[in-house]
């Protein structure tokens, strides 16, 4: 599954990052704490998180994760969406909370 | 080989940036790719620590034909008692620095997990020393 799939079936926006949508997408991890997710989430990975600053982009760029989705209708800070271009990680957003959404992309994930 | 970053307190936004020129430099390298990965874990969480506590700090990785060897020497306030600095959960970040999702206390914890090696030494009111070493094999 690609992210631009996960964006149509999820209903997600693109903040940034759209040279990415073709990212293939092998898992999820769901966490708030930036050591949490770079010592267990795995490359092509989606992040569901909170956290909006320019330093997710630091960790979606070390650990090679396929895109990150923030919650609640939060969007990233303008250095972070800047970061997500130039990395081509895409930075998307949901509507939901954190557990409806990481609950329909685990269902989405394992068909 | 050897290659130094320069690391500024403080300045979370070019947290990272110096992990992100080494993991560069070893994928160039060819260096085996699960090494790669945890490499970078401990040199970003090492990156962080000095951004996170103190004021300014050099990362010096050198490059062996059966290593990577890297230090990271801080000059900041330093750990009084290094061995409650290493459990999980301890952290003595400021409110803010764990708004941002940092000071969970799991970054010394990480960096032990994800390098082969690793020494870590420290004056109270001068700086932090930490070396890792990961073999090549």
């Amino acid at each position: 599954m690609k992210v631009q799939d996960i964006v149509d079936k999820l209903g997600l926006k693109v903040c940034s990052g759209s040279a990415g949508l073709n990212r293939e997408i092998e898992g999820g991890y769901t966490s708030d704490l930036l050591s949490d997710v770079m010592g267990n989430a795995d490359e092509n990975q989606v992040w569901i998180t909170l956290q909006t600053h320019k330093n997710i982009m630091a960790i979606a760029s070390l650990k090679e994760l396929a895109a990150i989705i923030l919650v609640k209708g939060y969007e990233p800070e303008a250095d972070a969406a800047e970061q997500s271009n130039v990395e081509g990680i895409p930075i998307l957003s949901s509507e939901e909370e954190a557990f409806e959404l990481t609950g329909k992309l685990f269902d989405l994930l394992k068909k | 080989m050897e290659f130094a970053f320069f690391i500024e307190g403080g300045n979370f936004s070019k947290a990272g940036s110096a992990s992100s020129e080494v993991k560069k430099i070893l994928k160039q390298l060819n260096v085996d790719s699960k090494i790669i990965k945890r490499t970078v874990v401990s040199l970003y969480e090492a990156e962080v620590n000095v951004v996170a506590h103190a004021f300014e700090g050099d990362m010096i990785v050198e490059i062996f034909p059966d290593k990577i060897a890297v230090r990271i020497e801080d000059k900041g306030p330093g750990i009084p008692d290094i061995e409650k600095a290493m459990e999980k959960g301890f952290s003595t970040a400021t409110p803010k620095v764990r708004e941002m999702g940092f000071g969970a206390g799991m970054g010394l914890p990480n960096i032990k997990k994800n390098s082969d090696e690793m020494n870590i030494s420290s004056k109270v009111n001068v700086g932090t020393k930490l070396e890792i070493v990961n073999y090549l094999k």
